[in-house]
């Protein structure tokens, strides 16, 4: 019983920040999707992270956060690099962010027109 | 073809127009002075020549030519000419030809021959058509030519309708199309009326695209006509393929030549010329190279013209299990087949490259990157043979740098690829040994697996990303048109790049008619007028022709639509709305990096988006009497659009949806 209410206890004080970690993600994912569209990523991996022929899929399951923003500050290759200077920390993070939210693609076997495409 | 034995047969009444024009010009100045009623009847101030007039009709000229000629010519209807005229003649020429139409905005210059194509030519074989853009028409006969393989003329008004056409003359070049282009000019000051038509005259009009076309003539006599139009057909129609000029005289279109002038008119017979095949010793070297290679790589750009070509390709490709690397100029090779590769890895792994029709040969072989300190070298392995076929090597200018930087070869082949394909066939099939037919099934094995790996979902699951998104993605689109098309005859008039390839990562083109390449020069403003060209040529076999249309493109010269309306002409227009110069927001963000100068759409916004407001392509559309729907941004209503519009193409007419879709 009394390990009971120390669960309780913990749960009551914990849930409150549990609620406030995800009203924050879910605000960063929000400024993420503005950074996104501002700074202009979607032109080449669209809205949605997609990948085009101008640029590489980014979502759903993005790469680890040390890669992408290792690859953003360096590439010399045919994405220009974006420095800090260019695009903040808080920026870069809210985009990692944003990414990480984009939901699973459905199945394409559960998709009609895609079923018979090889 | 029989020479026209009629066409010099000439009216004995025939008057000289110009004496008699100069003549009703005198009498008729002193027969209004004589007549103070008549004199009333003229414009205040305004010097009114009795000559026929392109002035804006009104009573007032009406009455002062009739006033001027009623009283002072010795034929019964002395404003009228007898006989046949020059521009007849030219349709007797022009009729022996096989050009089915001739595409015009209609020019002063060009009247007469105008006047002759709709009344004594009787508007058919060819049949005039009506562009509201020199630079449109010329861009449909490209896009005709490269689906019916027959030419059309672009009939331009003499200087400024040319300056119109100049960039889709320019496409053609680089694509490797004839369109025979034609205008209006007159040479002889005194007898060009002053004002606009001599504002439109030129010493030598065709010098601002000699560059550019392949030859070009201004006849001075309707013999000379005769064989310079001839020629020109012929020149146009030998590869490579390009477009030529000839100059019409006004004076010679409008008036009756003397009978001395016609009394040996004769019209030539055209052969067109076999395209030149390689040198036997040279394809027998390079047939050599092949057979030995570990593994060799075609690369095609516009390696067939016909279906024959691709054909002939695959037999290749399959005889070799060689990769085919197609840079889509052309349709030639099918995409669903096991060797057909886009991009360069299996140029990277190639020991020996064959390059067919490249319009880029170092480009193939190097890379240059597009950074802030550019880098460049070759993409191939180093010791790599090449080997190039094409008409490139003995057919170039100096000017336009359309021939690329100069890369070395091991055998050049200055000939037509899809003519020497046969004998590049039978010489790799004449030095084939049992131990390189295994070492070739060995390769085929193994591109087959790694096809079959490739395509196990991957196209799929690309596709489902972003499926149900809005703005529209470019795999959403392709999948529900191809859906609706599948089981048609069906061929995609327009290049696809900018929605990332999907229809060919999607569909299955397997026919030469499927696919036309994309505009040569890369001049915008090519896409809807060639969509409508190429739709003309699939409409006389009831194939469904389907452009997917890039927004900037059609604002360029929506009135192509206009034309399909207007003719009938079905194709079925699908944008790609993404409402940017994409490819611009792209270098824009380029700079603003490399400069540190940070990127925000404040200002990448600026000069490179079509938005505020927003182009409703639908009412566009519909106003040019081209049914139409949209916009669409929800995937969900795709179908239902798509199907309506296709329902309107199958019945002969043109239609438009417009999608609002994701970048690229």
């Amino acid at each position: 019983m009394r390990s009971i209410l120390r669960l309780a206890a913990v749960a009551a004080i914990a849930a409150p920040v549990l609620v406030a970690a995800t009203a924050a993600l879910a605000a960063d994912a929000e400024a993420g999707r503005e950074a996104y569209e501002r700074v202009g990523c979607y032109t080449c991996h669209g809205y949605e992270g997609q990948g085009a022929g101008t640029g590489p899929k980014l979502a759903p399951d993005p790469l680890p956060y040390a890669a992408l923003s290792n690859f953003v500050r360096q590439t010399s290759g045919a994405m220009p690099p974006f420095t800090p200077a260019v695009l903040p920390e808080e920026d870069l993070q809210n985009i990692y962010t944003y990414l990480q939210s984009i939901p699973q693609p459905p199945d394409p076997g559960d998709v009609p027109l895609l079923q018979d495409i090889q | 073809m029989a020479n026209n034995t009629d066409s010099n047969s000439t009216d004995g009444q025939a008057v000289d127009r110009r004496k008699f024009i100069k003549g009703a010009a005198i009498a008729g100045a002193a027969a209004v002075a004589a007549d103070g009623v008549k004199a009333a009847i003229l414009p205040q101030g305004d010097a009114v020549s009795a000559t026929p007039s392109v002035m804006r009709p009104s009573s007032s000229y009406a009455q002062a030519e009739l006033a001027t000629s009623s009283v002072s010519m010795p034929s019964q209807y002395p404003g009228v000419s007898n006989g046949k005229p020059g521009s007849d003649y030219m349709v007797d020429v022009i009729k022996t030809l096989d050009i089915d139409y001739i595409i015009t905005n209609p020019a002063s210059s060009c009247r007469g021959l105008h006047e002759s194509l709709v009344t004594y030519g009787g508007n058919t074989a060819p049949e005039l058509l009506t562009t509201m853009h020199e630079e449109s028409g010329t861009a449909m006969g490209h896009g005709y030519f490269k689906v019916s393989g027959r030419p059309l003329a672009s009939l331009c008004h003499g200087t400024v309708g040319l300056q119109h056409a100049a960039m889709a003359v320019y496409n053609a070049w680089c694509d490797r199309a004839p369109v025979i282009m034609m205008i209006g000019n007159e040479m002889d000051a005194q007898h060009r009326r002053p004002g606009t038509p001599t504002l439109h005259a030129a010493q030598d009009p065709a010098a601002m695209i000699r560059d550019f076309t392949k030859w070009d003539d201004q006849p001075a006599s309707l013999q000379h006509f005769a064989e310079s139009m001839v020629r020109a057909y012929k020149i146009a129609l030998t590869p490579p393929y390009e477009p030529v000029l000839i100059v019409l005289g006004e004076v010679m279109q409008d008036e009756v030549p003397e009978p001395g002038a016609v009394e040996h008119f004769s019209i030539p017979k055209v052969a067109i010329p076999a395209p030149p095949t390689g040198d036997g010793n040279a394809v027998r070297e390079t047939a050599a190279m092949l057979v030995g290679a570990e593994y060799p790589v075609l690369v095609a750009d516009r390696a067939a013209r016909t279906q024959a070509g691709m054909q002939a390709l695959v037999e290749l490709a399959e005889l070799l299990q060689a990769p085919v690397v197609d840079q889509g100029g052309r349709m030639n090779f099918p995409n669903m087949h096991h060797l057909y590769h886009r991009g360069g890895a299996a140029i990277r792994r190639a020991d020996v490259v064959v390059g067919l029709e490249l319009t880029d040969m170092w480009g193939t072989v190097n890379d240059m990157s597009d950074t802030v300190h550019p880098t460049q070298g070759p993409v191939v392995r180093p010791g790599t043979r090449l080997v190039s076929i094409g008409v490139g090597d003995i057919y170039v200018r100096a000017n336009y740098q359309d021939f690329q930087r100069y890369q070395p070869v091991d055998i050049a082949i200055g000939a037509d690829a899809e003519a020497t394909l046969p004998l590049l066939i039978e010489a790799v099939k004449s030095q084939l040994t049992d131990a390189h037919r295994a070492n070739i099934e060995a390769r085929g094995q193994q591109l087959r697996d790694a096809y079959a790996r490739a395509r196990a979902n991957t196209p799929a699951q690309a596709a489902a990303s972003a499926w149900n998104a809005s703005p529209i993605s470019g795999a959403r689109l392709s999948a529900e048109m191809w859906e609706l098309i599948k089981n048609e005859d069906w061929a995609l008039v327009s290049r696809d790049q900018s929605i990332s390839a999907w229809p060919h990562r999607i569909w299955d083109f397997r026919q030469y008619h499927q696919w036309i390449g994309g505009p040569g020069g890369q001049g915008v403003g090519y896409g809807l007028p060639a969509a409508v060209g190429a739709a003309l040529a699939h409409r006389e076999h009831g194939r469904l022709a389907i452009n997917i249309q890039n927004d900037g493109d059609c604002m360029y010269a929506p009135g192509a639509l206009w034309t399909a309306a207007h003719h009938r002409i079905p194709l079925l227009s699908v944008m790609h709305n993404n409402r940017a110069y994409h490819q611009e927001v792209m270098h824009l963000q380029r700079l603003c990096s490399w400069r540190q100068r940070g990127y925000d759409d404040a200002r990448w916004r600026i000069a490179t988006t079509i938005e505020d407001p927003f182009v409703d392509f639908a009412k566009l559309a519909d106003s040019m009497g081209v049914a139409s729907i949209g916009p669409i941004d929800n995937p969900n209503d795709l179908a239902p659009a798509l199907r309506r519009a296709i329902d309107i193409v199958k019945g002969g007419e043109p239609a438009l949806v417009d999608v609002i879709t994701q970048p690229r």
